[in-house]
């Protein structure tokens, strides 16, 4: 019980506060075979972005290889020799960077940052040239701070829904049967119905109550709005809490034993929720063939849901369709199992 | 072996769970040879007791020598001279008759060739040596109780644990799995077997009686039914649990 | 000696008998490697834009020429009402809109500040300032392109050139796979060694073995050597696979990756035995993994770069053996790091495994 209630919680807890593609203090050497106040100040600048910290100060380029394989930085900033007195005469010397791509995205980030502070610099002593050009003005809605949490709170919500609800009613179900007290229940005046419904309902309650706390958790500790409206969101989550207790019963209806039941559910469940739902990875970078897969992952379409009314505060004119689409395949699973019961009960 | 030709002794052995006494002061001695019954009702505290002597279970007192070897020192001595069937049904079932046979006999560290003859004898003195290559869950509970009774002395142990060998099975079967347990002690093996069917308690040497986790009665089956004044062992069974009640 | 072959033997029967288990341990692997591989990239391929040119003059149109051109953009829709454009990224159509207000033109002859908005959808937030930064390098080289036509001499003050060192192509698959394969021996490892276990006392048979004069090192190691078998043959096949199949460069020694991976192994099973010694029934076991595999998993930089996670975090990580492997599968297949370059990681994930065994080993209690 206590793990059912505190692990969603620390996970929540954990993920939220440690989980960031944002870079921070990545370890950057340095080689600067003339140091001058040029190539300080430029230095100065990289450092104070916050994205680097300063990791060594290599003497040759011949370290750079070693230094790379050690994993002891990220990217190298090599300044050319006698670089200010290059820059008096006009000369343009170069910055090269030497990124350690065998982290392809971290390292693009890496360049496009240096980039972009190093550019400025060269504005900065261009002023004086008096050009006016376009200014780009970015803006980020929804998520002004970039905060990764705005992406990874849905994600887990959804996550653990779909653990709490389909696994443990698939695992409880085929436990009862394993142990052979589901023939007991099913030669006593009880109606199928009643039954499944008595073995699910506490599980329902479970999972909305995770469901509620780790909203609280969100909102309150990470700052994660909840911008639409709450009675909406809640109701969505029954849908999809009712939609993974049915995949738990349709897995338990295939499965005969507990161990089947769960590697069913991890392997058939887990995985796509993690990966093919857009939860940590965008679906529209996929291949073809994977993103119509991901069509018939009901963790897609609910995070969608979410992200919409949380973060965007979307009414249901925005995702009617997903909702049905979740209603669709709840209805698929049940009236698949409730055939499959009556086959064996026949 | 103890020089005094006991194999099991047991001075006021006591084991409790929280406030629970499962084993309350429990003395008594099994001698060489003997075949005996550890007979009670269910939850009487017979295999709290029997835990107790494979090794399995630390007992909360008492002195207890099982083979000659103390049950709190030397268990893996112990080990090494008994053998054990427990109440669940403990072969692998995914495995055949004689994987089952190898595993257990390779633990126990027996060559592979005396595995093969043991067993082929065994399973041929059974009348299932067909069943050789077939896998445990296919088989019925009878042969699969007796499989698991031959692979108990498949090491040939100086003393075998059987805890309720005969639940669940048939009459017939029972009365050869029976057969089978006075040819083992035949063959010098002392028998502990754990029981509630009263019946059985005939073919035991000495039985001893547990009610609510004491020893009631310990003695001959004969010499129980002529101090009770029973006709069979059920009876005394009902008398003594009466008394207690 | 015997004892443990005994044992092992046992294992291996009962792997290969079980028709659930053998397309799991066997099938899975390669299939996730497939799915994951191609899932799993951050690369952002096609950035869908909405314009809103409200200036529509040549100025206007010729900077927005730059995106029409580009190969990563791709119009989602165009208007010159700004509403319409944000209610497509309300509706998630697309990413981001570039918005271009009355008086562009007449400002940039003017010499005042031409300005553009760029507004991104950022609940994705490292995708959006990723597609930010593409936009704003394009209006950027825009820019240069008007200062080189007016002042044809003048070049930037400082020039910056980079190289990609190890992935030139920032291939994001080169990255990936090696993180997987390490994901895919964990399971094996952690699930199959610690679920057997605990299966054993569910079904009673451990009670059989326990009456046995078997020594608890036997039997612990008995049942440890066959996963540990299986998961490195699993290995093999998936560097088998990465290398033939999807091109990733083993830069290493083969034989140091077998070597780490070997020694990687007998920490992750020694958790799951430790779980499962710890544990009394099959699903107890199973959400206690579960739960260790998804932290370890998460925050092991397979997916997101430990260096930005807090220092607690990283302390955390100091326990995490899945880091610890990551880190050094990545040095030795991508950048070819040697013996020396990872000895350091290396012996400490030693001393973890001998920890965690003896653990184990301890814990497991043949008398109650």
């Amino acid at each position: 019980m206590v793990i059912l209630f505190g692990m969603p919680l620390v996970q929540v807890l954990l993920f939220g506060f440690a989980i960031t593609n944002e870079i921070r203090d990545a370890k950057v050497s340095i080689v600067d075979p003339t140091p001058d106040v040029v190539t300080h100040a430029i230095r100065n600048k990289l450092f104070a972005s916050g994205f680097f910290i300063e990791s060594e100060i290599l003497n040759s380029q011949e370290e750079i290889s070693e230094n790379f394989r050690k994993g002891e930085s990220k990217m190298v900033v090599i300044f050319e020799n006698d670089f200010s007195g290059k820059m008096e005469r006009g000369e343009h010397p170069t910055i090269q960077l030497i990124a350690d791509a065998s982290d392809p995205n971290t390292a693009s980030m890496l360049v496009n940052y240096s980039n972009g502070i190093i550019s400025e610099f060269n504005r900065g002593q261009q002023a004086s040239s008096g050009f006016t050009l376009i200014i780009a003005e970015p803006r980020m809605i929804y998520n002004p701070a970039l905060k990764g949490v705005y992406m990874f709170v849905p994600g887990i919500i959804t996550i653990l829904l779909m653990l709490v609800s389909a696994m443990m009613t698939s695992i409880s179900i085929a436990r009862e049967k394993e142990l052979g007290t589901m023939e007991v229940l099913l030669v006593s005046p009880l109606k199928p119905f009643n039954i499944i419904a008595g073995k699910v309902i506490p599980y329902v309650l479970l999972s909305f109550i995770n469901a509620i706390s780790i909203l609280l958790l969100s909102y309150y500790v990470f700052g994660v709005p909840v911008k639409g409206s709450i009675i909406l969101l809640l109701a969505e989550s029954i849908l999809f809490i009712i939609l993974a207790l049915s995949l738990g019963i349709f897995i338990s209806t295939i499965a005969n034993n507990q161990q089947t039941a769960m590697m069913l559910s991890m392997f058939a469940m887990m995985l796509p929720t993690i990966l093919l739902s857009g939860f940590i990875f965008p679906i529209e970078n996929m291949p073809e063939v994977l993103q119509w897969l991901s069509l018939a992952m009901p963790p897609r379409w609910f995070i969608q849901i979410i992200k919409s009314i949380m973060l965007k505060g979307s009414g249901i004119n925005y995702f009617w369709k997903e909702t049905l689409i979740l209603a669709f395949i709840a209805m698929v699973f049940i009236v698949a199992s409730i055939r499959k019961f009556k086959i064996r009960l026949a | 072996m103890s020089s005094n030709g006991l194999v099991i002794e047991a001075e006021n052995m006591v084991k409790r769970f929280g406030r629970f006494i499962a084993n309350d002061n429990l003395t008594f001695s099994v001698s060489k040879g003997e075949i005996f019954g550890f007979l009670g009702a269910n939850g009487a505290g017979k295999t709290t007791a029997i835990r107790i002597l494979c090794g399995l279970s630390r007992p909360t007192s008492g002195k207890i020598r099982v083979a000659g070897y103390d049950v709190y020192t030397e268990t893996e001595k112990i080990k090494r001279r008994i053998g054990y069937m427990s109440q669940r049904f403990s072969l692998y079932e995914d495995l055949t008759v004689i994987e089952n046979f190898r595993f257990f006999g390779g633990i126990y560290g027996l060559k592979r060739p005396v595995i093969m003859e043991r067993s082929h004898e065994m399973l041929t003195r059974l009348g299932i040596i067909h069943f050789e290559n077939t896998v445990i869950s296919e088989l019925p509970l009878g042969i699969r109780q007796k499989l698991a009774f031959s692979v108990s002395i498949l090491h040939t142990p100086e003393l075998v644990f059987l805890d309720e060998p005969t639940g669940g099975v048939d009459p017939i079967t029972r009365r050869q799995f029976w057969e089978m347990i006075h040819e083992a002690a035949a063959s010098g093996i002392t028998v502990f077997v754990t029981t509630h069917y009263m019946d059985e308690a005939e073919y035991c040497n000495r039985v001893s009686i547990m009610v609510d986790g004491k020893i009631e009665a310990l003695d001959t089956p004969e010499r129980l039914k002529t101090k009770y004044q029973a006709q069979n062992m059920n009876e005394v069974f009902l008398k003594l649990a009466r008394k207690t009640n | 000696m015997r004892t443990i072959f005994y044992i092992m033997q046992k294992e291996f029967i009962q792997v290969f008998r079980n028709r659930m288990m053998l397309p799991i341990i066997f099938l899975m692997p390669v299939i996730q490697l497939l799915i994951l591989s191609f899932a799993v990239t951050y690369e952002i391929k096609q950035i869908r834009l909405y314009i809103t040119d409200i200036d529509n003059s040549v100025a206007s149109r010729s900077l927005l020429q730059h995106f029409r051109s580009s190969p990563f953009y791709q119009i989602e829709g165009e208007s010159k009402n700004a509403a319409e454009g944000m209610e497509n990224i309300r509706k998630g159509t697309v990413h981001q809109m570039i918005c271009i207000l009355p008086g562009f033109e007449k400002n940039l002859a003017k010499g005042v500040p031409a300005k553009v908005q760029i507004i991104n959808d950022a609940i994705n937030g490292s995708a959006a300032a990723l597609m930010n930064a593409y936009t704003v390098s394009i209006i950027g080289n825009y820019n240069q392109g008007i200062i080189a036509e007016a002042v044809p001499e003048a070049q930037p003050v400082v020039k910056i050139n980079w190289l990609y060192w190890f992935n030139p192509e920032l291939d994001y698959k080169t990255y990936m796979i090696p993180g997987i394969l390490v994901l895919l021996v964990t399971i094996i490892g952690m699930f199959l060694a610690g679920m057997n276990v605990v299966r054993e006392k569910e079904i009673g048979t451990i009670e059989q073995i326990n009456v046995t004069p078997i020594k608890k090192y036997q039997f612990i190691a008995g049942k440890l050597i066959p996963f540990w078998i299986i998961a490195l043959f699993d290995l093999a096949a998936g560097l088998l696979m990465a290398r033939f199949f999807f091109s990733i460069p083993i830069l290493g020694n083969i034989f140091l990756i077998f070597l780490v991976a070997s020694v990687y192994l007998i920490v992750v099973m020694g958790i799951g035995l430790f779980i499962s010694t710890v544990t009394n029934t099959q699903q107890q076991s199973m959400f206690l993994a579960w739960f260790f595999l998804v932290v370890f998993i998460l925050m092991s930089g397979l997916f997101t770069p430990v260096e930005s996670m807090p220092q607690w975090a990283r302390n955390i990580n100091v326990i995490n053996p899945i880091a610890y492997f990551i880190r050094m599968i990545r040095m030795i297949m991508l950048k070819g790091s040697g013996f020396q370059d990872i000895v350091k990681h290396l012996i400490y994930l030693a001393l973890y495994g001998i920890t965690i065994l003896s653990l184990a080993v301890w814990r497991y209690r043949k008398t109650t």
